[in-house]
């Protein structure tokens, strides 16, 4: 069994032998797992833990243009098989945040994707420039928030919108720019080749799904924001489903996400069509050391299955 | 998801059961909830106030499925925390979080206002083990001094108070008698440190422990959200005070120096004075 952690650090030339290494949208992976947007990523320390506990790649927290405080607690509420969030994307600004990008490639080998939102396609690429100025090696635009309103969803559902904020991402940055699709909508597809007509180099897929909690006794939506959006096992088979649409008929690498859990979730969704997974809620149950865990067991999986590489097992699920 | 998880985290609402007065400031609520009813000492649940807020709180106490929490008013929370009464609806989840280990032998702990409040529900359980429990009391003035009445039995002897104006026992700060004590006895007489107050205070104890090789541990406070170990909200270094603490020992404390008792992340995700 390799270790994950030194194999990350070694570089490309060493990795030549790596059966878990993989590429997306020009990003090169030292395996096939990343960190999903929004989970332990304020500081530098939280994503370099994350790294050393064997993740491919590490996805920050969603940066704007200006500081957003968040909603009040409740922000997170259990579900069955799942946790319903409305944090109000917290963060502190690109400003801000630009030297904190700066400092966490110090620490850090993995690419570090920084998650973008904005209330405009110039905002949108106003954060981008910063943060991959400031070191991020891509960024992924956070078009598909369900809980804040003029920004993430409301952009990412609407073909329009989307084709103008990742024209002008694509036009403020030379990295690859990673859109984070919206599983709230009728037909994903639509939105996946509209990102990819506008330059979008690879598609997360997907953001949370639209969710609510209601307490009996007191008669009350849960979370202080009423609405928020489910993660978890509970939208696994959606989730795959959606790359599964997405990888039959748009030729844009894909990062599968949503309630990856075990190395089977995660071997379903490259079988998918999904080039590496992101995984989130997870860390709840499982702590940073779930991407060794699902590594080792993809891992384990290709060489049962006689496979060299994970890009050998993408897309093997599609029906001919 | 493992069912534990599930089960803890499930938001569960519970009618408070009795209110009493501690001092003007500070109030102790006892409420029904066979789940954080097991929680060892220095764990911590997250009570919703419907409508309000929802906030992290040491567990004071458990007692059959009964579980005591207690709140000063420092903010818009616990304010509306303190309007309610008994037969009012709450919600809560956990527990959650690391615990205080149970040492034997030479046992000092110390505590700093509504810091007490973990420690007395550790002092219950290290007064069957220990070979001397020894307690030192800090607070602003007289009234501030929490549950004396209750930890004078547990301890081998009198608890040492002290406030800042010095209303009552010695006019100095809690940490000012611990260091005595480390220069008379050291690490000879001490097998742990445990503290639990305002994090200038916990960093001066450490400090101070440190410097006389006593092992530590110490609960730490941030700002929470999740509680369960996912959102980030309550990083110091790499730790997640919700899930990797809020106990943290000497070691780790040690990785976290350059945070303790000096910075915090705030709402939106920056830096700030702790």
């Amino acid at each position: 069994m390799i270790d994950l952690n030194r194999e990350n650090l070694r570089g490309n030339t060493r990795l030549k032998s790596n059966p878990l290494k993989t590429c997306l949208g020009g990003l090169e992976l030292g395996n096939p797992t990343a960190l999903a947007s929004g989970i332990l990523s304020y500081s530098p320390e939280s994503l370099q833990r994350i790294a050393e506990a064997g993740a491919g790649a590490v996805v920050t927290k969603s940066i704007g243009v200006t500081p957003r405080m968040g909603y009040p607690n409740p922000t997170v509420v259990q579900a069955n098989c799942g946790i319903i969030n409305a944090m109000g994307l917290p963060n502190p600004g690109i400003a801000e945040y630009a030297s904190e990008i700066t400092f966490t490639k110090t620490v850090t080998k993995v690419p570090l994707i920084v998650s973008v939102y904005g209330y405009s396609a110039e905002e949108y690429a106003e954060v981008a420039k910063t943060a991959t100025e400031a070191g991020a090696e891509a960024v992924e635009l956070n078009v598909s928030c369900p809980h804040v309103k003029e920004t993430g969803s409301e952009i990412g559902q609407n073909p329009r919108l989307l084709t103008q904020v990742v024209r002008q991402v694509k036009a403020a940055t030379t990295k690859p720019v990673i859109v984070k699709l919206s599983p709230n909508v009728t037909d994903i597809v639509e939105l996946a080749r509209a990102a990819t007509k506008a330059g979008a180099d690879a598609l997360t897929a997907v953001n949370t799904v639209r969710a609510i909690a209601i307490d009996a006794e007191t008669a009350l939506p849960i979370l202080s924001n009423t609405r928020g959006g489910l993660s978890g096992p509970a939208i696994k088979p959606i989730a795959l489903r959606a790359v599964y649409d997405i990888y039959e008929q748009v030729d844009t690498p894909i990062f599968g996400c949503g309630g990856v859990t075990t190395w089977q979730d995660a071997v379903e969704f490259l079988l998918a069509g999904a080039s590496a997974v992101q995984i989130g809620t997870a860390i709840a149950t499982q702590d940073p050391a779930v991407f060794q865990t699902v590594n080792r067991g993809i891992q384990a999986y290709l060489k049962k299955k006689k496979f060299r590489s994970v890009k050998e097992i993408v897309g093997q699920a599609k029906r001919k | 998801m493992s069912d534990k998880l599930n089960a803890n985290n499930t938001i569960r609402t519970t009618r408070i059961e009795s209110v009493k007065t501690e001092n003007p400031t500070t109030k102790t609520y006892t409420f029904t909830d066979p789940r954080c009813a097991k929680a060892k000492p220095g764990q911590f649940l997250m009570l919703w106030i419907p409508h309000i807020d929802e906030i992290p709180l040491s567990i004071m106490n458990t007692t059959g499925n009964a579980v005591s929490v207690t709140v000063k008013n420092v903010g818009d929370a616990t304010k509306h925390l303190h309007t309610l009464k008994r037969g009012d609806t709450i919600g809560v989840r956990g527990p959650f979080g690391n615990h205080f280990t149970q040492q034997e032998g030479n046992i000092l702990l110390i505590a700093g206002g509504t810091g007490t409040a973990p420690l007395l529900y550790l002092a219950k359980q290290l007064a069957v083990t220990a070979k001397r429990l020894s307690f030192i009391i800090g607070a602003k003035t007289r009234n501030e001094l929490l549950f004396l009445n209750q930890l004078e039995p547990l301890c081998t002897e009198p608890p040492t108070a002290t406030t800042e104006d010095g209303t009552y026992g010695l006019k100095c700060l809690a940490t000012q008698p611990l260091e005595q004590l480390l220069a008379e006895k050291g690490a000879t007489q001490l097998d742990m440190v445990y503290t639990c107050g305002p994090e200038h205070m916990t960093r001066q104890v450490f400090n101070l422990t440190e410097k006389h090789g006593v092992p530590l541990e110490a609960s730490l406070e941030r700002l929470m959200r999740c509680g369960i170990g996912i959102c980030g909200s309550c990083m110091i270094g790499k730790y997640r005070v919700c899930k990797d603490g809020p106990v943290f020992n000497s070691q780790r404390l040690r990785q976290v120096k350059d945070e303790l008792g000096i910075s915090k992340l705030g709402f939106d995700g920056n830096r700030i004075p702790a």
